[in-house]
């Protein structure tokens, strides 16, 4: 029977079947960080009981680590616990930390594809609901729980049920200045927040195998935020270049012969999907949300809408009034007061080298507070081997060291009450960035353009 | 886990839809390292003023309205995968949690804490909604066994699909960890057959 890409990947890792068609479906990689994972030990140290695979867990420091001063210790004493407990953990069970000071500590989703670590056809979880993102490689990647993160650690294995399928098509050409993430903002305005719920995504079409690696990662890093379990991309020769030489990629025979495994798995060409959607690029402009959800977005160009359902209309009032917006109103030329370009869906040297050479020998507006925070060390230091960070700089914004920081507002990065921030991340719910806080989600091409106009303009016409 | 069976109690009604689990406890408050205390701060932003006073305009804080059933408008938890979302709904004192449509990770959380989730149709959420308007005391009757969700006092009453593994969780007390800790050695041979080249980070 013809298979589709998640079929061959869920069928590879069930290891038994439960009442009802539950499957024991066992994990390749186990991503922890220090705020879903602590309660996760307590309980294994509750029943006495090691981990049970450690070389298979990875940990970082990354949701509520300060993005200055990474090197002095951390004066939050709440951060400081939660991170010491990690550490203090790792050390216990015999994990890998990449923590903070380490050359490798960064955002969990971009440290994994930049170490190799993510690679085609593995099941990969992590107690964060981004872990979508690792999908780009061909891979069944999704956010758990934390009772989850310890089942995982005590077992190797999850209790699943098979999510149903969903394929979404983007064909064409993008126009100048769209970019991989408008085209998931394009999708998610059409399919609305919740339009891929119970659903496992696979993006294909010519627009999505046009994508680089880390444009494809942007695009499966928001499967969640139309409530995908998650999302996936077939693997091709784009991905396996990119994982070849990583430090934890397999190694010269191994590696072919692993690439000739990772050819076996692109969808069958007569498999079946339960939904099936396709868009076209060339109906993409760049996109910015107006509300309070990540579906509720439009083209720049375009107006906010009216309601479409009736029954919703609370909800969506509620939402303008948060945002100090109403339908009918037209976000260009809106004047805004920060930018953060950063998180695990927009923090790639991909994304910040389009930032640089957008800012290069400009200066940000003189009222706007912008931030740019990296994904990772490692990013780091590659932004600054290009002299990027001097760009930066030059232009006025602020460089920052690696870290989650304003995309949830865990650490001392938060945005002001009633304040406009265009954001790279992923989320624009209420209080996300900051109590009262007001986030309009572009991507990075589109922030940086608003650092340096003071406001929001349309970057296809720049 | 706290064995489900039978759950009779007034409901507190949130028609609000897409509530994301960043209203239900802020990032700010996820530094905690247990799993206590969560309730106090359960939908933060939409329960205080900054200055930590009420809201008198929020459901919570409106004495007329109490139980152990949390009633909400569709997709709800969605966003985050944070467990404490579950832990500070069952913490507040919640057993159950009703809407016409949950968030995956939200309802998997739910789950694995003994918190029901029940999913009900478009059309009895808003007849529960609309009972509870006309009488805020009106009892909800949640039985696990049978899958049914009554409304006290009328002929009300609708059928909920629940995952036959979980089902069984809950009316026993099971945790899933239980469960997986009993298939270690299936887990073992399987790992030994496995074609996957694993290749371990260390």
């Amino acid at each position: 029977m013809a298979k589709t890409l998640f079929d061959k990947i869920w069928d590879n890792h069930v290891v038994n079947t439960v009442e009802g068609g539950t499957a024991v479906l066992y994990i390749d990689r186990h991503f922890i960080h220090e705020v879903t994972s602590p309660q996760a030990f307590d309980g294994l140290a509750s029943r006495n009981i090691p981990v049970f695979r450690t070389a298979q867990t990875i940990a970082t420091a990354d949701h509520n680590v300060p993005t200055v001063n990474q090197h002095l210790p951390i004066s939050e004493p709440l951060s400081k616990f939660q991170v010491d407990k990690l550490i203090e953990n790792c050390d216990k069970y015999g994990v890998s930390l990449y923590g903070l000071g380490h050359p490798y500590q960064g955002i969990v989703h971009v440290i994994g594809p930049e170490l190799g670590i993510t690679q085609p056809g593995m099941t990969i979880v992590c107690g964060d609901s981004h872990t979508s993102t690792h999908g780009a490689f061909g891979c069944i990647a999704f956010g758990i729980g934390t009772s989850q993160v310890e089942q995982v650690l005590a077992s190797q294995c999850l209790l699943q049920l098979k999510p149903k399928q969903m394929r979404i098509n983007v064909e064409g050409t993008l126009h100048q200045g769209v970019t991989a993430k408008d085209v998931i903002l394009y999708i998610i305005s059409k399919l609305t927040t919740s339009g891929g719920t119970g659903y496992f995504v696979e993006y294909a079409g010519s627009t999505i195998r046009n994508l680089s690696m880390e444009g494809r990662m942007t695009i499966c890093n928001m499967s969640i935020e139309m409530g995908a379990k998650g999302g996936l991309i077939a693997p091709d020769e784009k991905t396996f270049d990119y994982v070849n030489g990583k430090k934890y990629a397999p190694k010269n025979a191994a590696f072919d012969q692993t690439v000739s495994y990772w050819k076996t798995l692109p969808t069958d060409e007569n498999a079946s999907f339960d939904v099936e959607f396709t868009f076209q690029a060339s109906d993409i402009t760049p996109m910015v949300t107006y509300g309070t959800n990540p579906g509720m977005g439009m083209g720049v160009r375009q107006s906010i809408p009216q309601p479409l359902d009736p029954a919703n209309r609370n909800s969506f009032d509620k939402s303008l009034s948060y945002m100090g917006l109403h339908a009918g109103e037209s976000l260009l030329g809106k004047e805004i007061q920060h930018v953060f370009i950063g998180s695990c869906t927009n923090s790639r040297m991909e994304d910040l080298r389009l930032v640089a050479d957008y800012v290069k020998g400009k200066q940000k507006a003189a009222h706007v507070k912008a931030m740019i925070v990296p994904g990772s060390k490692q990013v780091e230091a590659q932004v600054i081997s290009e002299g990027l960070d001097l760009i930066f700089k030059t232009a006025g914004f602020d460089f920052r060291e690696p870290g989650c920081s304003a995309c949830l507002g865990m650490n001392e990065d938060k945005i002001p009450a009633n304040e406009y921030c265009v954001s790279t991340s992923n989320r624009n719910f209420e209080g996300r960035q900051g109590p009262g806080a007001r986030t309009i989600l572009t991507s990075p091409l589109m922030a940086a353009a608003a650092a340096i106009n003071g406001k929001i303009i349309d970057v296809s016409l720049d | 886990m706290e064995k489900f069976t039978l759950l009779q109690s007034t409901a507190v009604p949130l028609p609000n839809e897409d509530i994301d689990t960043d209203q239900i406890i802020p990032a700010r408050f996820l530094k905690a390292t247990t799993r206590e205390g969560f309730g106090d701060n359960l939908f933060r932003d939409w329960r205080y003023h900054p200055d930590g006073s009420q809201k008198s305009d929020f459901i919570l804080n409106n004495p007329i309205y109490k139980g152990a059933i949390l009633v909400a408008g569709r997709n709800f938890g969605c966003g985050s995968s944070r467990e404490h979302a579950a832990w500070a709904i069952a913490d507040y004192g919640f057993k159950a949690v009703v809407s016409s449509f949950f968030a995956d990770i939200f309802k998997g959380n739910a789950l694995n804490n003994g918190l029901l989730p029940v999913t009900v149709s478009d059309s009895f959420l808003n007849k529960i909604f609309e009972a509870i308007e006309n009488d805020p005391n009106a009892g909800l009757e949640i039985n696990l066994e049978n899958q049914s969700i009554s409304i006290s006092n009328s002929s009300e009453v609708e059928y909920f699909e629940m995952d036959p593994y979980k089902k069984i969780c809950l009316l026993n007390g099971y945790d899933d960890i239980d469960f997986l800790l009993s298939q270690k050695t299936i887990i073992s041979t399987f790992e030994k057959n496995n074609r996957y080249p694993f290749n371990p980070i260390n």
